[in-house]
């Protein structure tokens, strides 16, 4: 299991908190083709979530046409400095990973 | 005892066989729609999210270059001042799988989402926001110079 590829910010600011993550994966889409010619099979984060304080406050499903290294922004209410963030990401391949953020 | 984190990772994998209808029914909405996500043209990837075709609205508002030198990696923004919103999904028209993400914003967090995407050619991006009242669009034409699909 693949760990660590999510970088995240998530800053407090007047009672909202804006969270940016960026994962570092290749998010290969299945119709890219080596040199030889052969179909890459196809890799990539099908969904992101986001909790805070064991509520979701993102979820994301993602297809192939998310860019490589996916970057994602959003804001939600609430959220305090120091608190933790919590991101689950899953592979198409299955493979998944929770990772935690502090809120700055 | 099971903490947190080892009941979603549960969840997530389990889910992903046994759906994740009765453990968590409002997560199941939002499930990654492999009809969807894998069609080939735009109708088909809506006709899989959507009931009826989204209408066009003024109070969604897309935010996307005019032109994308580099297709392989293009900003985009979502943003809808319209209420209750509960998600947002973003198409390239011309793309091998038109349905590029879906959002889920669940109460509290605002319907405002960035991201990058791929684009294999010139194509029209459109947003969809999803309200209790229906689903509106906005759609704009971005121009590709290299594209960032296939190859």
């Amino acid at each position: 299991m693949a760990k660590g590829i999510l970088r995240a910010k998530a800053k407090a600011k007047g009672g909202n908190t804006v969270v940016k993550i960026m994962a570092k994966h290749a998010m290969e889409t299945g119709n890219r083709k080596d040199k030889s010619g052969n179909k890459i099979a196809a890799n990539y984060i099908q969904t992101l979530s986001v909790a805070y304080q064991g509520k979701t406050v993102m979820e994301t499903n993602m297809g192939t046409a998310i860019s490589k290294n996916p970057y994602l922004a959003f804001t939600f209410v609430g959220g305090a400095k120091g608190d933790e963030l919590e991101m689950t990401w899953t592979e198409i391949t299955g493979a998944t990973a929770t990772e935690t953020a502090k809120i700055k | 005892m099971m903490n947190r984190r080892s009941v979603l990772k549960a969840v997530f994998t389990g889910g992903l066989v046994a759906g994740l209808g009765v453990l968590m029914p409002r997560v199941a909405l939002a499930a990654w729609s492999k009809a969807a996500f894998e069609a080939e043209t735009q109708e088909a990837a809506m006709g899989a999210l959507y009931e009826a075709d989204p209408s066009a609205s003024a109070e969604v508002t897309l935010k996307a270059p005019d032109i994308a030198e580099n297709g392989a990696v293009v900003p985009i923004s979502v943003k809808s001042s319209l209420a209750g919103v509960t998600s947002i999904a973003i198409f390239v028209a011309n793309n091998p799988q038109p349905l590029a993400a879906q959002f889920t914003i669940p109460e509290g967090t605002l319907a405002d989402v960035s991201c990058r995407i791929r684009m294999g050619k010139t194509s029209a991006v459109t947003a969809v926001v999803t309200t209790n009242s229906g689903s509106f669009s906005a759609s704009k034409e971005v121009k590709v110079t290299i594209g960032g699909c296939g190859g």
